[in-house]
């Protein structure tokens, strides 16, 4: 009997480490450090050696290069690295699928995923490009004053609200959540922050539809996860969380260039959402608590009407503060505060808070929290997806 | 609209070039002439754009630039409040248009749409080209700019 390709229970994620996160160029430490602080915190929450990690996944070009790590960590020996292409948030899932495949396939032991940020010390996502020319694609943007990733995803939104009658009450719910959800979590850079509706009503519109509170934060930080086999991962001393499923990829053409991806409003999570949910063998009526990357807040609308939550003409009646607010919300939503009130880790911080869900160590703890999952990056190329569980769901 | 130059968006942001490997000058260079042009394929007839170096259709290297008449459809649309870039300190609101061209494969270009930046903008709205010449010497060129049909 062959068998079946799947990594469904068969690697979990056994440590986690992060930083104190900061507001964007408040770091006192350069990024590798927070990066080497991260990976040793991760290898501490796991309970091994941090020479014992053997592999290394990140995503979004991260700067920090495995080599430079393992050379500086003094480990053994390095049997997998790994990068996932795309400049945004998209792979955060796929780097931890890309590390369970590399446990699966029996390269490594021990693979950290990482990703570490010093805005300050490097450039800012929120800024427009101060070069003299927009050289092929950019040009069909850049002299228009397209600039920015909030000016680039506002027009999908636009035209999704428009298609669907989705109104700001929507993205507004969205915000409100995070930002309550940070108010017990004292990570969060936004903790002793309160939103409500009023500031969010008042506060400045950075493009239309966006408001400030629709957009995520910029900030400096590190944060790293362990992920090994199901063998090692039964003996080791944190509660694993079992990987059921991850998928990453992008829709037919997609990154189509100057805006021109054939379906528009879209997260791009169409062609992943089956896939996450068929090797999981779960539906999103099992789903218990969920983690979507807030780039902007009309990402996350899209995210959750793809992953089957809600029907995309019903949006204004599901997308409510009381849905989404742990832990009697329908669908708990970014419990720690997420890329909006949390810390803007590029999305990693948000597997973080799955794994703490499926522990039941969250700030903001759904009770038995079993199915958690993560939408990482919507509306970038490519996109990944991933849902982490208490129970392993196989025969141990 | 600045009120010295005529021009929709002050200079100062980054102004349009070919990629590196030369896709899309036959673009920049019609616009100079105030021409609108798209991708085509010579093979299969289908446009495509962004410019890419084969038909994603039927997968020929061999492809042209077609003039189009300029009328498109309003598809999306924002505007912008806050500048990202030191030239646009005193520029907004602006408003940005994605214009779908019938004409062409409903592809879509963005630009800026003309006239008040406060104005009502509706999708589905008729527009036409408006070419907006820009920079001097060696560094001019023509943004490619969209008005209502009234």
């Amino acid at each position: 009997m062959t068998e079946q390709a799947t990594m469904r229970g068969k690697a979990a994620i056994v440590g986690i480490g992060e930083t104190t996160y900061y507001k964007r160029g408040q770091s006192p430490d350069p990024e590798i450090k927070l990066v080497l602080d991260a990976v040793q915190l991760a290898a501490e929450d796991a309970g091994i050696d941090v020479r014992e990690i053997d592999g290394f996944a990140a995503y979004a070009n991260d700067r920090n290069d495995p080599s430079r790590l393992m050379t500086a960590l003094g480990s053994k020996d390095m049997t997998f690295n790994n990068m996932v292409w795309g400049g945004g948030g998209g792979g955060g899932s796929a780097a931890v699928a890309n590390a369970v495949a590399a446990v699966v396939a029996g390269y490594s032991k021990y693979v950290v995923v990482y990703r570490g940020l010093a805005q300050g010390q490097f450039g800012r996502f929120g800024q427009g490009p101060q070069t003299p020319t927009a050289p092929g694609a950019a040009a069909f943007t850049a002299p228009y004053g397209l600039l920015s990733p909030a000016q680039s995803f506002a027009m999908r939104i636009r035209r999704f609200m428009h298609e669907h009658g989705a109104e700001q009450s929507a993205l507004r719910a969205i915000s409100l959540a995070t930002y309550r959800h940070a108010q017990s979590n004292p990570r969060a850079v936004m903790y002793g922050r309160e939103l409500t509706e009023e500031m969010y009503d008042n506060s400045r519109m950075i493009v239309e539809p966006f408001h400030l509170f629709d957009c995520c934060q910029e900030n400096d930080g590190a944060a790293a996860l362990i992920v090994t086999s199901a063998e090692r991962a039964k003996d080791m001393q944190q509660k694993p969380a079992w990987v059921l499923s991850a998928a990453q990829g992008s829709d037919f053409r997609q990154a189509a260039t100057a805006h021109n991806s054939p379906d528009y409003p879209t997260s791009n999570f169409k062609t992943l959402a089956p896939r996450l949910y068929a090797m999981a063998g779960v539906g999103p009526e099992d789903v218990d608590v969920l983690q979507s990357y807030e780039n902007f807040t009309g990402g996350v609308l899209m995210s959750i009407v793809e992953h089957g939550f809600c029907e995309p003409d019903e949006v204004n009646d599901f997308f409510t503060l009381e849905n989404f607010s742990a832990p009697e919300g329908k669908l708990p939503l970014n419990t720690s505060g997420g890329n909006l009130a949390e810390c803007y880790m590029h999305g990693l911080e948000l597997v973080h808070e799955a794994v703490r869900q499926v522990r039941g160590e969250s700030t903001c703890q759904v009770p038995d929290a079993n199915i958690s999952m993560v939408t990482s990056g919507p509306m970038v190329q490519p996109v990944s997806n991933l849902i982490v569980a208490a129970d392993r769901g196989v025969d141990a | 609209m600045s009120a010295e130059t005529g021009a929709y968006l002050p200079e100062g942001l980054p102004r349009p070039a070919p990629a590196i490997d030369g896709l899309g000058a036959e673009f920049w260079e019609a616009a100079k002439r105030h021409e609108l042009v798209v991708q085509q394929c010579r093979a299969c007839d289908g446009f495509q754009w962004g410019p890419e170096w084969i038909c994603y259709q039927c997968h020929s290297y061999d492809l042209t630039y077609t003039q189009v008449s300029g009328r498109g459809v309003i598809y999306s649309w924002e505007r912008v409040w806050h500048p990202v870039h030191p030239s646009l300190q005193e520029a907004t609101p602006y408003i940005v248009v994605l214009v779908e061209l019938p004409d062409a494969g409903n592809v879509r270009m963005a630009g800026n749409l003309l006239g008040d930046p406060r104005q009502d903008v509706v999708i589905g709205a008729e527009v036409e080209v408006a070419f907006e010449d820009k920079g001097e010497g060696d560094e001019a060129y023509t943004l490619v700019q969209w008005r209502v049909v009234e």
